[in-house]
């Protein structure tokens, strides 16, 4: 080893180019981050996906997201209505006070805080890093802890043998199962299947975004217009929110 | 004497389990699974060299489904699905072959040979589909 690469210059030289180096794999980085490279490599926190529901848009009548939803993911079998799938439903309030009545689509609010994955004994309930809350069901027992958690009744469990499911969206008896926000449509830069039907049939009353991005659609609507989570006494933070409710 | 003995029942019952074996590996032809639709590229048949792929496409499997299902990564070279729509092929009739009974189906072929019970069908689909989403590559 000759005098100049001593011990001490090595050392030196080489917290500089960590450095370098850091700062040049950093920014591409971010870059990725907001051109999405979504399904190509992990998900991120620096992400969080949400929806508002605009309940003034929402029409009573229409059903649209629901069969949407069951047509996305072949919730189609035919078993008694007591067991029957909903991983999205249409909701009717009315303030007893006013008389004035509010309809409304209810689905796994992907909470921030969900209790559903508190309480799960296998660590099957989950929530993604981008704030998708799903069910793991390889290793979902069927307990239905779940279930009784869950304040909106968002989850269902499958209690037939089911046949020809479709091939993104698995589903198999004795598990739990719930909305997935079309987790696979999401990782491929896709609008969940809900939203789409509802901005297809006109009445736009469901808009889906990046919570955390100031700049996108649903962030900057959020900070014009007053919204309220469902049951936010919880303070689940749920991503899903309503507004004029 | 007594260890002796039981020695001895240990080798007879041994020798039978052979015996058996041997008769019953007579009666059951090795498997001919279907032949994929295309080769992965011009180098390689399937994604992996052959003998890795039929040794270690189990281990793949459950890699990429944890990958995929936890950290949203959708690339499709282990993924069951591209699994399925490459190796499940129509019979002349057009039609699919049942994941439940008979053979015929390419997962099914090995797995009742060697007599390993896989559940992945009751949830996933065993057939091609027509795939709504255009997969990431």
């Amino acid at each position: 080893m000759n005098e100049e690469t001593s011990p001490t210059q090595n050392r030196r030289d080489f917290l500089k180019t960590s450095a370098i180096v850091a700062g040049v794999t950093v920014a591409p980085g971010v870059l990725l981050y907001s051109v999405s490279q979504a399904g190509t490599t992990n998900v991120s926190s620096k992400v969080r996906w949400g929806m508002l529901i605009d309940t003034a848009k929402c029409a009573e009548d229409c059903n649209e997201c629901v069969s949407a939803c069951a047509n996305e993911h072949g919730l189609t079998e035919d078993v008694p209505p007591a067991v029957k799938p909903q991983w999205i439903r249409k909701v009717g309030l009315r303030d007893k006070q006013t008389g004035k009545e509010y309809s409304l689509p209810m689905m796994c609010q992907h909470c921030e805080h969900p209790p559903c994955v508190d309480v799960c004994p296998t660590g099957a309930s989950f929530k993604r890093d981008d704030g998708i809350v799903l069910v793991d069901r390889h290793i979902c027992i069927g307990c239905r802890y779940c279930m009784m958690a869950c304040p909106y009744k968002a989850r269902s469990f499958v209690h037939e043998t089911l046949e020809n499911q479709k091939p993104h969206s698995p589903r198999g008896k004795g598990t739990v199962e719930g909305c997935t926000l079309c987790v696979y449509r999401i990782d491929n830069n896709q609008e969940p299947a809900c939203v789409e039907a509802c901005s297809k049939n006109g009445h736009k009353a469901m808009l889906f975004g990046d919570l955390n991005n100031p700049n996108s659609e649903i962030s900057k609507k959020l900070k014009d217009v007053a919204s309220t989570a469902v049951r936010p006494d919880l303070r689940l933070n749920p991503g899903v929110r309503y507004q004029g409710l | 004497m007594k260890l002796h003995s039981l020695l001895s029942t240990l080798g007879k019952i041994g020798i039978g389990l052979l015996l058996s074996l041997a008769v019953s590996a007579q009666s059951i032809t090795i498997p001919q699974p279907p032949k994929a639709k295309k080769d992965f590229s011009d180098a390689q048949k399937c994604v992996e060299p052959i003998d890795i792929i039929r040794r270690d496409h189990g281990t793949f499997l459950k890699q990429h489904r944890d990958d995929t299902m936890r950290h949203g990564v959708r690339n499709t070279q282990y993924s069951l699905v591209a699994c399925i729509n490459c190796h499940v092929t129509q019979d002349a009739a057009g039609n699919y072959p049942n994941i439940k009974e008979g053979s015929e189906h390419f997962c099914r072929s090995c797995h009742t040979y060697a007599a390993v019970s896989i559940d992945c069908f009751q949830c996933h689909t065993s057939t091609p589909t027509m795939v709504s989403v255009p997969t990431t590559h």
